[in-house]
């Protein structure tokens, strides 16, 4: 396999020109149970970009996002959030775990969990102010959730749920934002609702990365695809990336898998 | 806001406790079995004047240890470690005889010491295990409860046959016996929980967002595994506390079970962790107090019968989540659309003819609603008791109020307008749209009602060719009074 992964294109060097990239990752190795997850990974995301990661189920898509946020041990490697380690720039990073990783019956209705967003922000003890409800309100509203704050967790779709889990991360008023599957599994009106969304984030020049299961849309969601398969099988702007050879590459024999690629390609053409 | 203000009200609690226990403190206590020859009324009654130290030692240390146990075991249940309370409880029994073995007396620093580290001893072998080998956790944790707990009996059987030392009163770490607290397990006991009161109070926050999204919290900077240790920590504390009153075996039960009915009835855990404190103060109350009645009752089972009591009664009659409450709107809400039925076949009887007369007879609905004569008969006496109709017996007539008239117009109006919406909007054939119809009628609401009325052009005839009841027929029923013979005259008795 050959790493494709590629410099930042000359127009994003010029906005970024004093400081250094939202995300670098540096021959990054993660495994479980001795076996590599991911293997070597070279990374480096230019500032204001939509970047979706992409590639087969097991191909390491979450683990390199939570890798990246210090949630996994490395085995060789390291990460730089804006040219500093994740821990000392953490007020800049937001995430969205997935929505499977919490317990949707827990006891807190959906003004809590946006509230938890301003806590990074808050540090140790103190609590959140009315400023912090203000700009927890107003994520709400963004994600036209607001009519639904006092409302139990459990008592909500799983697109409102993910819209809640956005909200939380809007909150975090981060510039790198990473999202583990935000698509996954909600209707189409949260579908649209989350696109606008990212494409707001990425036009005031945040940079997001996500993570992203259904390959024909991921060909007009973002604007760079990272084709992932244990390697970076390529990165680099989607048009760029988005050829059935590379995708090949990065779905190998997967034939029901392949067929969706040829499909996608085709309608490229 | 509700958090600090209840902490407030706490502090002031603990302080009018603290007080309570200087004045114990300055009467030499009796035992509580040194009187056993009262009536339970007069027990009651000592009970209740507090006039006794080995009383207020009980009451005061039960609630102590309530209130803990509930706050910390609302933790407990909504991080799923309920198995790790009970492994824990249970782990600290070697420590508790090793304590005692200290100078073979019922010394509560060296207890405490002792049992908080084979508590965590036994942590760390779960942790162990799950970590090196394939195991699970709930695998873990049941050998490590069970494996214990079999050494600290062995250990205590051996004490008890020592010669030496005064081997009182261990049997009751078993089983637990509030009489047995003295003054300086109570001043360990109000340690802890102004503790774990203050360190719950103060990072309320951060406990709360590691509790409900780990990866989230760490992320954001907080120190997750510190915390989960700190509550530990605590909890192990808690436990030991509690072991002079409710006993190893039954411990973990003051744990889980007033915050699990406590998580019956609320969604918040702010509310959650002080309702759950309360219930475990009212269950830590009502052992001290049965165990007082008579001479050898241990308190741990009566205390955990009470906590049971309180879960039983949220699981029940719970506002929300109550199952004899769903179960009671279950019933109303069916009992309802029975009603709505009869006002419906009612109104098809009076279509039928015009709406010529005022009333229908039983024998008409009968023959309606192709049912008996009781069943109409019911059917009308039901009616009369939610004041939607009234019901001459004599003559067998049943005449509607005009709330039952206008129950009635509403009930045909969304059938009728649900069978046109279907026919009309959703293309189902005129024939397939009865059933649908005759479930929705009763849940419609007003606001879909009007949006219905609105994309339907607000047509006036269903998909069979009858009128729908509008607005203005309902008002026609009202203004019935003192009209013709000939027209229907709502809520009037002939």
């Amino acid at each position: 396999m050959i790493s494709t992964a590629r410099q930042p294109t000359s127009a994003l060097g010029q906005a970024g020109a004093t400081e250094a990239p939202p995300l670098e990752i540096h021959d990054l190795t993660v495994s479980y149970h001795k076996k590599p997850v991911l293997w070597g990974i070279d990374l480096v995301v230019p500032a204001g970009k939509l970047v979706g990661i992409v590639g087969p189920n097991g191909a390491g898509k979450s683990t390199l996002i939570k890798a990246v946020m210090g949630l996994l041990p490395l085995n060789s490697g390291w990460v730089k959030i804006y040219g500093k380690s994740f821990q000392k720039n953490l007020k800049r990073v937001g995430y969205v775990p997935q929505r499977e990783s919490v317990d949707w019956d827990f006891p807190v209705n959906v003004m809590d969990v946006v509230l938890m967003g301003r806590y990074g922000h808050l540090g140790l003890i103190k609590r959140p102010s009315k400023r912090d409800r203000e700009i927890a309100r107003e994520c709400l509203d963004k994600v036209k959730m607001l009519p639904y704050s006092d409302r139990q967790i459990s008592n909500l779709s799983g697109g409102q749920q993910q819209r809640v889990f956005l909200a939380r991360a809007l909150a975090q008023e981060s510039d790198v934002y990473f999202m583990d599957e935000p698509f996954s599994g909600v209707d189409a009106a949260t579908e649209s609702a989350i696109i606008t969304l990212l494409h707001e984030l990425r036009a005031k020049g945040k940079t997001i990365l996500v993570v992203h299961h259904d390959l024909p849309t991921a060909r007009n969601y973002f604007d760079m695809l990272l084709l992932l398969n244990m390697r970076v099988v390529a990165f680099g702007p989607t048009e760029e990336v988005f050829t059935y050879e590379l995708l090949q590459k990065t779905y190998g024999g997967r034939l029901t898998i392949l067929s969706e690629v040829a499909e996608a390609v085709r309608q490229k053409v | 806001m509700f958090f600090m203000l209840s902490k407030r009200t706490f502090i002031y609690l603990l302080t009018a406790l603290g007080y309570f226990l200087f004045f114990a403190g300055n009467v030499e206590a009796a035992r509580i079995g040194d009187i056993s020859e009262m009536s339970i009324g007069e027990q009651t009654a000592r009970f209740f004047s507090f006039q006794d130290p080995a009383v207020r030692y009980a009451v005061i240390g039960s609630i102590l240890l309530g209130i803990t146990c509930g706050l910390l075991g609302s933790f407990i249940v909504v991080r799923k470690m309920a198995l790790v309370g009970d492994t824990l409880s249970h782990a600290v029994l070697p420590g508790v005889a090793l304590g005692f073995m200290w100078n073979m007396t019922k010394n509560p620093i060296a207890i405490f010491i002792g049992a908080t580290i084979a508590g965590l001893i036994g942590t760390a072998v779960v942790n162990l295990i799950k970590q090196t080998t394939r195991l699970k956790e709930d695998t873990a944790l049941g050998m490590v409860l069970a494996g214990f707990f079999a050494v600290g009996i062995c250990m205590i059987t051996m004490i008890q046959q020592l010669p030496t030392g005064n081997v009182s009163g261990i049997d009751k770490f078993l089983f637990g016996q509030a009489a047995a607290i003295g003054k300086d397990d109570l001043i360990l006991m109000a340690t802890v929980t102004v503790l774990t009161l203050l360190i719950v109070g103060i990072f309320y926050k951060e406990f709360l967002v590691s509790s409900f999204d780990a990866g989230f919290a760490r992320v954001a900077g907080f120190p997750v595994q510190v915390l989960h240790y700190t509550l530990m920590l605590l909890l192990a504390f808690a436990v030991v506390i509690s072991l002079q009153a409710v006993g190893v075996v039954l411990v973990s039960a003051m744990l889980i079970t007033p915050a699990a009915a406590a998580y019956l009835l609320t969604d918040r855990m702010h509310k959650m962790i002080w309702l759950a404190a309360g219930f475990g103060m009212l269950a830590g109350l009502v052992g001290a107090f049965f165990s007082f009645l008579g001479p050898s009752l241990p308190t741990g089972p009566f205390m955990v019968l009470g906590a049971s009591a309180v879960f039983a009664t949220a699981f029940f009659f719970g506002p929300k989540h109550g199952v004899t409450t769903r179960w009671w709107q279950q019933r109303s809400r069916a009992k309802r659309m029975n009603r709505e039925n009869t006002l419906k076949s009612i109104y098809h009887v009076l279509e039928d003819r015009a709406f010529k007369g005022e009333s229908v007879s039983l024998e008409e609905l009968k023959i309606r609603r192709a049912e008996s004569f009781e069943e109409a008969h019911q059917r009308a006496r039901e009616l009369a008791a939610h004041d939607l109709a009234t019901f001459d017996a004599k003559k067998s007539q049943i005449y509607l109020t005009p709330d039952g008239w206008q129950r009635a117009c509403e009930i045909v109006r969304n059938h009728r307008l649900w069978e046109l919406y279907l026919t009309n909007a959703v293309q189902f054939a005129a024939d397939h749209v009865h059933e649908d119809a005759e479930k929705i009628e009763h849940v419609l609401g007003d606001e879909v009602v009007r949006e219905i009325e609105k994309r339907l052009n607000y047509a006036t005839k269903d998909p069979h060719g009858r009128d729908i009841p509008g607005l203005r027929d309902v008002e026609k029923g009202k203004r019935m009074d003192g009209a013709p013979a000939e027209t229907i005259g709502y809520g009037r008795r002939t």
